[in-house]
């Protein structure tokens, strides 16, 4: 039997996919609906009132400001090498034939495929055996495991499309090494990188597990929620950081996806 | 004089693949050079080693007298026009056109005028604004030839030009390369798998088999005296004539070459050799017919202009043809 599909499918299925999305999203509403709630110890619901109060204790506390700082800067360093070190990689392994060449893209990719709590002891033995203390750099060192791997399968499939006689041509009409990067190869690939370096700086923000392991004393964002929770006064505290980081978030997010969304059109002529 | 191209015993050895292997040539400044073969004979590697994306793994490579090895392709004052043209997605015709003088830093409106102008020498002036995507195969092709020769190349390149075009296409493009090629002066290396296309155009041509040099010559050369039975096989279509049937005629015991045109069926004349045989078969091409003859167990081709009378299917005729036009070749 074919399915017509303009046809209007059964009720039962309309219900079920609703409460499928339902399930799926209301939690995330009520973490919104908490940050107004007047209660602090527990989660009461219905809510016994409403506040906004809880928005000007979160921004007088300075231990939220400590995490956000530390989340933002471990996140735009990992993002920032993973970059660097992905967009080579990936041109290395598209771009050339070199002995080794499938093992290296194996083990790229890897760490993504790990369990993050195996990437965490691993680097924190590594750590303690090297003497090497905990720091902002130890954090950034575990995320970038994981960061590089994104920016470079977003690379890799743009670097497949992108034809190798366009780096020849562009060598072919004078360009050396430097300038046809800038001018050819960089044009693009450009929004594959966007799209990667976003996601990377994303896994980066909310990553917990590898981050318990090489952080030591040190308090990321999602590290100071799980904190949090755990002890129950000014609750709501949460609830208002979390609002925050979703709203602020999927700005740059819904940004990437525009950008990307027709990868034939690549903006800007690189001059 | 200089020599445009020089290859002095040139080798280009992948691990155990010969593609290139002790070839020797040298393309006159000025001369539209053609290098033809069947794919995999080497053809296009001795093109790139030219440009420099390939470097020799033995022997010596001059380009106007200075020694080519090691020099990377953007130190070289050769350019290249692709085989699938590899126009840049993200530029404009006119700043794909520009690129090689961007790069070099050339003034903005210096460079804007350069590229215009190159753009109305291929036909396509106002072209520059638009997007590769937005064009024809052969308009692509045409901003491919302004992109190189904006750069007032000493050689232009050629990688299989006019393989993606249709057939109209193609001869019109044979005939302007060959026009622009005399006016510009520039020395022209072509690659090409097609016979007809080096024969019409070319000024010289290389055959290449197997990484090899078969024949270097004028294309009435290679036509009319291919050295060996690659060449008269590659080249045109050819009668191979065994050497024990070339005895028969009264030459010598060596392979021979016999064009299907050189044969007539009207007669003995004088000083003419001739057979007898039975026609085989027959085919209408248009401006000819082709018919298949057989002589005492060998099948000859003969091309007849159309005007001419066609011999029925099983009847005996007599073939004639000038002893000059039986060639003898090498063994291979």
């Amino acid at each position: 039997m074919r399915s017509d599909r303009s046809a209007s499918a059964p009720l039962a299925l309309k219900i079920a996919a609703a409460g499928g999305l339902l399930f799926l999203h209301l939690p995330i509403l009520l973490i919104f609906l908490y940050a107004f709630t007047t209660e602090e110890k527990s989660y009461q619901f219905p809510p016994p009132g409403l506040t906004l109060q809880w928005f000007a204790v979160t921004w007088n506390r300075p231990d939220v400001w400590q995490a956000l700082s530390l989340s933002v800067r471990v996140a735009s360093i990992a993002t920032a090498v993973a970059l660097l070190l992905g967009t080579l990689c990936a041109a290395a392994v598209s771009q050339t034939r070199f002995f080794g060449r499938e093992t290296i893209s194996l083990l790229v990719i890897l760490p993504i495929a790990l369990p993050g709590i195996i990437t965490g002891i691993a680097l924190r033995s590594a750590f303690s055996m090297a003497d090497i203390p905990f720091s902002i750099w130890t954090i950034v060192l575990g995320h970038a495991t994981f960061c590089v791997v994104v920016v470079y399968n977003n690379a890799v499939a743009r670097f497949r499309r992108v034809s190798g006689s366009l780096v020849e041509a562009s060598m072919d009409l004078g360009a050396n090494g430097f300038q046809t990067f800038r001018y050819v190869i960089l044009p693009n690939i450009s929004t594959a990188l966007l799209a990667g370096g976003m996601l990377a700086f994303a896994l980066s923000f909310d990553e917990v597990i590898v981050t318990t392991f090489t952080g030591g004393q040190q308090s990321t964002l999602p590290i100071w929620m799980l904190q949090e929770l755990i002890r129950p006064r000014q609750r709501p505290v949460t609830n208002v950081v979390a609002m925050v980081v979703v709203l602020v978030t999927f700005l740059p997010i819904l940004a990437a996806y525009y950008l990307t969304r027709d990868g034939d059109q690549i903006a800007g002529s690189g001059k | 004089m200089t020599a445009a191209v020089l290859f002095e015993n040139v080798s280009r050895h992948f691990g155990a693949v010969r593609a290139v292997d002790a070839v020797d040539l040298a393309v006159a400044e000025g001369e539209f050079f053609a290098m033809l073969g069947p794919s995999g004979s080497g053809k296009t590697t001795c093109l790139r080693l030219m440009a420099g994306f390939e470097q020799p793994t033995g022997g010596h490579i001059e380009i106007f007298g200075e020694t080519a090895e090691g020099v990377p392709p953007y130190r070289r004052n050769v350019n290249t026009v692709f085989q699938d043209y590899a126009l840049f997605p993200h530029l404009s015709i006119l700043d794909n056109v520009a690129y090689g003088l961007m790069v070099k830093g050339v003034a903005r409106e210096e460079r804007r005028k350069a590229a215009e102008d190159a753009l109305a020498m291929v036909k396509l002036p106002g072209y520059g604004t638009r997007r590769p995507g937005q064009l024809s195969g052969g308009q692509r092709q045409r901003v491919a030839l302004a992109r190189a020769l904006v750069n007032k190349p000493k050689v232009l390149l050629l990688d299989e030009p006019l393989g993606a075009l249709d057939l109209k296409l193609r001869e019109q493009m044979q005939e302007e390369l060959k026009t622009l090629q005399k006016s510009l002066g520039i020395t022209f290396v072509f690659v090409t798998h097609d016979q007809g296309e080096a024969l019409s155009m070319a000024d010289r041509i290389a055959v290449f088999n197997e990484g090899r040099i078969q024949q270097l010559g004028t294309p009435e050369d290679v036509y009319k005296r291919p050295k060996t039975r690659f060449v008269a096989d590659f080249v045109g279509s050819s009668n191979i004539l065994q050497p024990e049937f070339v005895t028969q005629l009264g030459a010598g015991r060596q392979l021979a070459s016999l064009r299907p045109e050189a044969i007539e069926l009207t007669g003995k004349k004088d000083g003419q050799l001739s057979l007898s045989g039975i026609v085989l078969s027959r085919s209408f091409l248009g401006a000819s017919n082709r018919i298949t003859v057989d002589v005492s167990g060998t099948k000859l081709h003969v091309t007849s202009p159309a005007a001419s009378p066609v011999p029925e299917e099983g009847s005996k005729v007599t073939l004639s043809f000038a002893p000059a036009d039986l060639h003898l070749m090498e063994a291979v």
